[in-house]
């Protein structure tokens, strides 16, 4: 017989309501006679009750890792281990999904058995860093959770200063809007660099995040550092039929209502046989016509990609969003993606060199200025990159003929590539 | 024998993974469909359908739980799910006539599908108080407590444009941005215990942490420690990550903060960050109702005022700020005013106003 679970009439309060309850779920790990975890899921619910009583948490960091690797494994050492010895070590393996977070369940109940032998049973599908979170398991035991996930073809994320676990969207694979190959690119950067995420030592976090269209499924522009933003140059496909059907359906008020007159630059309108008047020329690729006709609207055919550069949440000089660095590149060849993760790594050396103790990109960019990143990266200037020019005189621009000069020769070059 | 060491395969390859016709038809879908709240029906170009079934789920599951989800998809789909970035659990079938058993199934499980188009659909949120070393509440308790009571919200669709609400255990907000999010704003500087600074704290990183230098080494007690600036102090809690001694949860000052309007999508506006709407609510674990009670008050609103397609942003945006406020009922004080570097961009620096 097991110890007897503690009285948790707080947490027990999160049981009713229809949303599924994870207190329900310890509560059943806590009661699984016999297995390894129960005396840990225990005294974890005693903790937690603790915690709801105190409005306080429990838990500090340490020092676990696995051999060869230098972060991934978020370690917890309860400061109430004798109130509650059993779950007194509680740490967490953050574990890479395949993109796209595609799973058969052979392979969800493969880790479920892992998961209950090595660690407590509980399993967070995912943590807001993109990992797999296997929840609590004790210092021996991560070792040994690790090899077995590691044979089954499952490698650790990244925690600390260092690249972490990247995200793309469901994309190509269920997406009629998917501009790019999401798991492709994001497998081509996070795999280029997993030795600055098993090992980490750059001045702080870098993630990639990748969505296939503007819609930014995976918030990339926002909380990524290098986001990739699937979009396209030609013309958008409209299904005039389609179209028809939509506003017979509809009727014209709701489209010139929902459609017409919602996009930002007014490259919309409704011809008066009721087919769609785009110019193409004038829209943004901000998604929302095809949103709402998904039948009649699609995105065009010569796709590729934009690259933003830059976003992270408050910490410390406030939140900041991506800002275009590579306005579009195709990726199709194995050149192209070459190109991409050129861009990755001048970025993360740049971030090396450059940054300072626990400053991210963004923050780096602000402190030196874009011209001076871009300089680093090897990057051109693009008026796409900027909402609008300079406001302020305080400017020396002696060197101005040189740079017109620049921009007149790209230009040139460019011309001739496209001829 | 030399220990084991890990093969470095950083993010596996998802096609062994992937439903077959997803795999067929992989960059080849033409447009979708949503037949019913929590149904997707996608057709490729090659002419095949998939339907998806998307199901709450509350994100970290016990083994019974998540077993009992794969017998569910062996049973009634065909073994292939895929999971969204704000824990949903999608179901792919091949044929309709597998969708309505399926989500019954579910439902009957206790599983709500939903959470797709014009719905609220999962809290976005970070651990809390079962798992963090740094929070001032239990996110997954302020989802489920909320959850509870959007429910109908998450299994139908009408809603003017889809909502994404998240959830922080404090100010770093792994949660991110959300039409609506709510966050652990404390109001007391840290609580200092000066024996420990010296022997746990590097106290170089600690002073650079502060966004406002209130931080400066110090001797206290002959021991080497940190002191505060009580008055600079923004109360941000940037310090207590590097350095525990400086405790900055509280069990009555750590309050919690209501944002709105973030958005990461591009469609119609530019991406917008969430902007505080209301703060000093109580931390008041197990049902959170004070919290609850505003963010239903904001959907309701929402619901009633704005036109389809806008999202939150793109309401308040149309109606202003003030009106947000009347609606809403909520509070306007000097402390929705920015002062924050770069704030000059938030004033209205023009006559548009509404009367
Ligand atoms: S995608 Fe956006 S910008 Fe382009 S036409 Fe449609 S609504 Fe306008
Ligand atoms: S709470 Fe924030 S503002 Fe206050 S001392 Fe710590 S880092 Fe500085």
């Amino acid at each position: 017989m097991s110890k007897p679970l503690h009285n948790t009439p707080m947490l027990d309060q999160l049981e009713g309501g229809p949303w599924p309850s994870f207190i329900t779920g310890i509560k059943r790990l806590a009661t699984d006679e016999g297995k390894s975890y129960q005396p840990m899921m225990i005294d974890l619910l005693g903790q937690l009750e603790h915690s709801y009583q105190t409005r306080k948490g429990y838990w500090k960091g340490g020092t676990i890792g696995v051999i060869g690797y230098g972060g991934g494994v978020i370690p917890r050492f309860s400061e109430v281990a004798s109130q509650f010895p059993a779950s007194k070590e509680f740490h967490t393996l953050r574990i890479q999904p395949p993109a796209g977070m595609h799973y058969n369940t052979a392979l969800i109940r493969q880790l479920c058995d892992v998961w209950e032998k090595h660690g407590s049973g509980l399993i967070a599908f995912h943590g807001q860093s993109g990992d797999i979170m296997f929840q609590g398991t004790t210092s021996d035991n991560v070792q040994s959770a690790f090899d077995e996930l590691n044979e089954m073809g499952f490698d650790l994320g990244g925690a600390g200063p260092a690249v972490r676990t990247g995200m793309s969207c469901v994309g190509a694979a269920r997406c009629e809007q998917s501009c790019a190959n999401e798991q492709k690119v994001l497998r081509t950067l996070v795999n280029n660099f997993l030795d600055d995420m098993h090992r980490p030592a750059l001045p702080y976090k870098f993630k990639f995040k990748v969505s296939g269209c503007p819609n930014d499924c995976m918030n990339s522009i926002e909380r990524a550092d290098m986001a990739i933003i699937g979009t396209w140059r030609d013309d958008m496909k409209v299904d005039q039929a389609e179209v028809k059907t939509f506003v017979s359906k509809k009727s014209r008020k709701y489209v010139i209502d929902n459609v017409i007159s919602r996009c930002p630059t007014h490259a919309l309108s409704l011809n008066d046989d009721d087919s769609l008047a785009v110019d193409n020329r004038n829209c943004v690729r901000c998604m929302h016509c095809i949103n709402v006709m998904t039948k009649a609207l699609s995105v065009g055919d010569d796709k590729g990609i934009t690259v933003l550069m830059g976003g992270k949440r408050t910490l410390k000089i406030g939140d900041l969003m991506g800002t275009v660095i590579i306005p579009f590149m195709k990726l199709e060849t194995q050149a192209d993606y070459d190109r991409l993760r050129g861009i990755a790594e001048a970025t993360i050396e740049f971030f090396a060199e450059n940054a300072l103790e626990h400053e991210r990109t963004g923050e780096m960019i602000e402190r030196i200025g874009l011209v001076n990143f871009l300089e680093g990266i090897g990057v051109d200037v693009d008026p796409n990159m900027i909402s609008e020019p300079r406001q302020c005189s305080y400017v020396r621009t002696d060197t101005w003929d040189e740079e017109a000069e620049k921009w007149f020769t790209r230009k040139a070059e460019q011309q001739a590539a496209a001829t | 024998m030399p220990p084991r060491m890990p093969i470095e395969s950083g993010v596996p390859d998802p096609f062994q993974y992937m439903h077959p016709i997803m795999v067929r038809n992989y960059g080849a879908w033409k447009h979708h469909e949503r037949p019913r709240p929590g149904v997707l029906c996608h057709t490729s170009k090659n002419g095949e359908q998939i339907w998806t079934i998307r199901a709450g789920t509350q994100r970290q599951m016990d083994v019974y739980t998540i077993r009992k989800l794969c017998d569910i998809a062996d049973q009634y789909a065909e073994g292939y799910v895929r999971f969204t970035i704000r824990s949903n659990i999608e179901f792919m079938v091949s044929q309709e006539s597998k969708v309505a058993p399926l989500i019954d199934k579910l439902t009957q499980e206790g599983f709500p599908v939903g959470g797709t188009g014009p719905s609220v659909s999962m809290i976005a949120h970070t651990q809390g108080w079962l798992h963090c070393d740094i929070p001032g509440t239990d996110a997954s308790g302020v989802v489920k407590a909320l959850m509870d009571e959007l429910y109908e919200e998450f299994i139908r669709e009408d809603m003017p444009n889809r909502v994404h609400i998240t959830t922080s255990c404090c100010q770093i907000n792994c949660g991110g941005q959300g039409d609506i999010a709510i966050n652990i704003q404390h109001t007391k500087p840290p609580k200092i215990n000066h024996d420990l600074v010296a022997n746990v704290c590097e106290r170089p990183s600690v002073v650079a942490r502060c966004p406002v230098a209130a931080i400066r080494p110090a001797l206290v007690n002959g021991k080497p420690s940190l002191e505060v600036d009580e008055k600079k102090c923004i109360c941000c809690g940037a310090c207590y990550p590097p350095c525990p001694p400086m405790q900055i949860n509280d069990p009555e000052h750590s309050k919690l903060a209501i944002w709105v309007g973030g958005n990461h999508s591009n469609a119609r506006s530019k991406p917008s960050f969430q902007k505080l709407v209301a703060a000093g609510i109580p931390n008041n674990p197990p049902r959170w109702p004070e919290a609850a009670a505003i963010v239903k008050k904001i959907l309701r609103v929402y619901k009633e005022d704005a036109r389809d397609w806008e999202r939150l942003s793109d309401w308040v945006a149309r109606i202003g700020w003030p009106r947000f406020f009347e609606l809403t009922e909520l509070p306007f004080t000097k402390f929705h005013i920015d002062n924050w570097r770069g704030a000059r961009r938030s004033l209205n620096a023009s006559t548009h106003i509404r009367f």
